[in-house]
């Protein structure tokens, strides 16, 4: 496989959201904004690539039988740093994603690339598969948190979208259901039936 | 996968050990990086929150207020449960400024919020904030100055001649639409912050 | 009546599933019958409790006194993997018949960010030992409850007749979100 497909699967193909259906906690839990998502994805992402990277580096030194417990420790360590790291440079964020950052440790994303993909292959191809597929995952969490802000609170990022009526105390009258926890399955089963359309075409 | 260690009771024992031994060496010093700025973060969450309620100021006070019985030991919990409010008296040199109130309420919609209520020295509140609260997105929430304009209703009221209920009970606060659950809890929380305010000066002077 | 207030906040208000996003994936993968779903509730109910158990004293006995909380993660996810493993052998010997039940969703269990996640909770809701204990039982209550009711709905959805598009997960989605949406009726009542 090229570089280029490598890369671009996990957007729409092999999106590991809304075609493998992996990592959906966090995707329903942190998207009630566009920034969230994408905090949140770039977080996975990050740990994705690193522990696709030393999988593969040590993969060879790693006895069959206790392949999974060394990934995990390895995942787990990649885990804590950026929780350790988010939680000083960006307290704010790191508090509204709260509980799905230690979480990401059993997001089944980052054990099954680790396990299906960098055991099996070179460094160079371990770290372009972590980066499609991170890539794939912060997109899938930063177009629904964009769907929920613009729906639900009336905001893109942060900045408000002026298409709603204004009430008398002077906020948007938005669809309020989709910043709060039925809008995030709402919203996914919509875009996963869109996108299923899109990636067979 | 040509030369795969063989899975003897000896490679799996060192291959673990020294996997975690890593990890947690690593984890180790990443932990001593980032331990300062961590704590740095956690203060200046509670700094800005005093500085958005009060006017300029230089220096701090802090005095810690527990109400009397609320001090709630349960079989449940392991540390006993404090409902403490915290009193942050500032100070421009040696002129009063002011006092920042971190102040709570348990009639939010979903149990408990913290605020944050500026005094000035005349006894008017200057501002508000909220510290940390799990009302509903974008009901509960518009108590914050960024999402409505509720919260500026308080700003240079005094509660000798405001009284700080909302309307349904007979106070003078304009409730937020749909969200008279935590507004009313609001201004609980602001009344509880008087309070302390009031028996704690009291004790001083 | 403290205990009734955490069981009625962990079952209903915030439902580990519906309210909380945990364990979604057993929730949309093994809820096609309702038989498997109860097995499914079984299984996590007996884990659960045991991970939180054990976390619970690792957190304070082990990683507290000597100031490794950071360690907090690594630790918890190795004892619940190390653990799910240990009731799979032990079940295997002692009952066979609780094994054939249970069995074959143990190994999914690990991965369970449900387990995971109510391990950290207890420790963050600064609750006791006992306190811990009904907590992790009452979220698998939860859980197993939002598991069952969906399993029923989907059963009938099956003889639905679905726009093409929005057949299979899509739909099961939408339900999701209609069943959280009647969760959220809750709200309010502690």
């Amino acid at each position: 496989m090229s570089i280029k497909e490598t890369l671009s699967k996990g957007f729409i193909k092999e999106n590991p959201v809304f075609i493998l259906l992996l990592g959906l906690c966090p995707t329903l839990g942190v998207t009630t904004s566009a920034i969230n998502g994408l905090g949140m994805g770039l977080a996975t992402a990050f740990v994705l690539i690193m522990s696709n990277l030393v999988v593969s580096i040590i993969k060879n030194q790693i006895p069959n039988k206790v392949r999974i417990p060394s990934f995990i420790v390895i995942i787990a360590s990649f885990v804590t740093i950026v929780d350790l790291v988010m939680n000083a440079y960006v307290p704010a964020l790191h508090e509204q994603l709260g509980l799905f950052i230690p979480l990401i440790v059993v997001n089944c994303v980052v054990l099954g690339r680790a396990e299906a993909f960098a055991s099996k292959n070179t460094v160079f191809n371990s770290i372009i598969d972590g980066l499609g597929m991170g890539i794939g995952f912060t997109f899938a969490l930063t177009l629904l948190g964009a769907v929920r802000e613009i729906l639900g609170s009336g905001a893109f990022f942060g900045l408000s979208v002026p298409i709603y009526p204004i009430d008398e105390g002077g906020s948007p009258v938005t669809m309020l259901v989709f910043v709060l926890a039925p809008g995030a399955f709402i919203g996914l089963g919509y875009l996963i039936s869109i996108m299923n359309r899109i990636s067979k075409s | 996968m040509a030369s795969k260690k063989e899975s003897t009771f000896l490679t799996m024992t060192m291959t673990l050990f020294i996997v975690t031994v890593v990890a947690a060496f690593s984890l180790g010093s990443i932990y001593n990086l980032t331990k300062d700025k961590i704590k740095e973060a956690k203060e200046r969450k509670v700094t800005d929150a005093i500085r958005k309620v009060l006017p300029e100021f230089d220096r701090l006070e802090k005095s810690t207020f527990v109400e009397e019985g609320e001090l709630v030991q349960s079989i449940y919990k392991r540390d006993p449960v404090a409902d403490t409010i915290i009193l942050y008296k500032a100070f421009n040199e040696e002129e009063f400024i002011g006092t920042a109130v971190k102040s709570y309420t348990n009639m939010g919609y979903s149990g408990k919020f913290w605020i944050m209520l500026g005094i000035d020295a005349t006894g008017k509140i200057y501002n508000t904030a909220v510290v940390e609260h799990f009302e509903t997105p974008g009901l509960g929430d518009k108590m914050d100055e960024s999402k409505s304009k509720f919260p500026l209703q308080f700003k240079g009221k005094d509660p000798r001649d405001f009284i700080i209920r909302v309307e349904k009970d007979g106070g003078d606060v304009d409730a937020i639409t749909a969200a008279t659950i935590s507004s009313r809890a609001f201004c609980d929380a602001v009344n509880r912050a008087f309070e302390a305010l009031s028996i704690e000066g009291g004790k001083e002077l | 009546m403290e205990i009734l207030t955490i069981i009625i906040l962990a079952v209903f208000v915030n439902n580990i599933v519906l309210a909380q996003f945990l364990g979604i994936c057993p929730f949309i993968g093994v809820s096609k019958k309702i038989d498997t779903a109860v097995g499914m509730g079984g299984a996590v109910l007996f884990v659960m409790t045991l991970a939180t158990l054990v976390t619970y004293m690792i957190r304070y006995y082990v990683l507290q006194p000597y100031g490794l909380e950071f360690l907090q993660t690594i630790s918890f996810i190795l004892v619940i993997a190390a653990l799910v493993q240990m009731v799979e052998i032990i079940l295997k010997k002692l009952s066979p018949t609780l094994f054939q039940a249970l069995g074959i969703f143990l190994p999914l269990i690990t991965t369970n960010c449900a387990v995971l996640g109510v391990a950290i909770l207890t420790i963050n809701g600064n609750y006791s030992l006992v306190g811990g204990v009904v907590y992790a039982i009452a979220n698998a209550i939860g859980f197993g409850l939002a598991l069952i009711i969906f399993a029923g709905i989907r059963e009938h959805l099956d003889l639905m007749e679905v726009p093409k598009g929005m057949r299979g997960v899509p739909i099961s989605f939408i339900v999701a979100g209609i069943l959280a949406l009647a969760f959220m009726g809750f709200s309010g009542i502690v």
